[in-house]
């Protein structure tokens, strides 16, 4: 009897637990999953991939070869028409040769640089526009189910912009002699980058 | 009923018990409906308002949006966003208390969000009477949407209401102060920045949208 009783006690509490479970509150509505999830996916997905590294660093880097006002309007264009590229793929539509737009970029921006292109600013924010389609696109395609929308979204853009940021700080040597010396190798190292990305994009080998 | 099972003295008193289990089986069942757009900061209504708006990247973003814009336009603007958004928030929460029944409306929030981050990264010159409009405008929506997620008819949701309303007063003061106080060219272009990274946010929010509805 004396067992009896005793297990009555753990009995009462799974009981207890079980109603508990059975009849939950209704969450806060900000205390929903997935929000830090989506944040840091949303962060780390631009970062995640290299050739992505390559191009939106690019960006930035001929931005500031290039000067006002392309130093501010490339890095503006790029994510707002990265976003709609993103927003085209979550909605489904698709759009042929991504990856090879993709691995494009990186040869196209690079050249860019290594070259010291300077086309008229429109061309240029086309460009950088057309690539920020193709990269956008290719991120809402893989944006994962179940994760916060709009905390993904900023640290999307977040760490996009930080891409753009640190570009853009590589490309201020472009003021002094050996830094547009540096600033054009490091052109061509964005470039080589895209031979091989464009490579790995044409023989169809996962990056 | 009592008794002595072996030296350990036990009472168990069944209609107690009984009374026990019927109390928690009722209070489970009546389970309160949650406060659904509200943080529980656990400081009481007006800590919770207070904090909803920065937990909220739904309702901070144009609010970010319009402050900095109204502060690139100069002060004059500031002060009129200053006290037309949170006048309006607070006045489209009540509303929302009082007559809506819990509504969302996301693509309305998003596109709102989309054209006021794309005024602020064209710099756009908008009038004051078109500023206040804005203000006014982006209150009433969000503010009916918040308030209509409130718990009705309780004491609480009135302390929330003005919890929001001055957080939005301290985030467009702070905001629209810093950037009215910026002349530099750099610091306004990286002003219009955060402009186009919020329409970003928003193009992305409005894919989300999209996607859930689809």
């Amino acid at each position: 009897m004396k067992n009896l009783i005793q297990t009555q006690r753990p009995a009462r509490q799974s009981l207890l637990i079980l109603c508990l479970l059975l009849c939950p509150l209704t969450v806060f509505a900000h205390q929903r999953g997935g929000e830090v999830i989506g944040f840091a996916s949303g962060f780390w997905h631009p970062i995640s991939g290299i050739d992505h590294i390559l191009a939106m660093v690019a960006v930035g880097m001929w931005g500031a070869q290039l000067g006002a006002p392309a130093i501010w309007v490339l890095p503006v264009v790029f994510p707002m028409v990265m976003a709609l590229g993103g927003t085209m793929g979550l909605m489904g539509v698709k759009l042929p040769g991504i990856e090879l737009c993709i691995a494009l970029s990186a040869l196209a921006l690079g050249f860019a640089v290594f070259r010291e292109a300077r086309p008229k600013l429109w061309i240029a924010a086309t460009i950088v526009g057309v690539f920020a389609i193709a990269h956008g696109h290719a991120h809402g395609t893989e944006l994962p189910l179940g994760a916060s929308g709009v905390l993904y979204s900023v640290g999307f853009v977040i760490a996009t912009g930080l891409l753009h940021a640190l570009g853009i700080g590589i490309g201020l040597v472009h003021r002094w002699t050996a830094g547009r010396l540096a600033l054009r190798v490091a052109g061509a190292v964005v470039a080589m980058g895209g031979v091989f990305f464009l490579w790995k994009a044409i023989s169809g080998e996962p990056v | 009923m009592e008794g002595d099972f072996g030296g350990t003295s036990v009472k168990v008193c069944c209609p107690r018990f009984i009374l026990f289990w019927l109390t928690l089986a009722a209070t489970l069942s009546v389970a309160p409906p949650a406060h659904a757009h509200l943080v529980n900061t656990g400081f009481g209504p007006f800590d919770d308002g207070l904090t909803h708006l920065f937990v909220t990247p739904e309702d901070l973003l144009p609010v970010i949006a319009l402050a900095l814009l109204a502060g690139l336009r100069g002060p004059c603007f500031g002060r009129a966003v200053l006290f037309a958004l949170p006048v309006a928030w607070m006045a489209g929460s009540t509303i929302g208390l009082l007559l809506a029944p819990p509504i969302t409306l996301p693509l309305a929030q998003t596109i709102l969000t989309i054209a006021l981050g794309l005024l602020l990264a064209t710099e756009s010159r908008l009038s004051l009477a078109s500023a206040d409009l804005l203000a006014i405008l982006l209150g009433l929506l969000h503010g009916l949407l918040n308030g209509s997620e409130l718990p009705k008819a309780s004491w609480s949701s009135p302390f929330s209401v003005v919890g929001v309303g001055v957080a939005l007063f301290v985030a467009v003061s702070l905001l629209a102060g810093q950037a009215s106080a910026v002349h530099v060219p750099w610091a306004r272009v990286a002003v219009r920045v955060a402009g186009s990274w919020i329409v970003a946010i928003g193009l992305l929010m409005l894919g989300w949208a999209m996607r859930v509805s689809g």
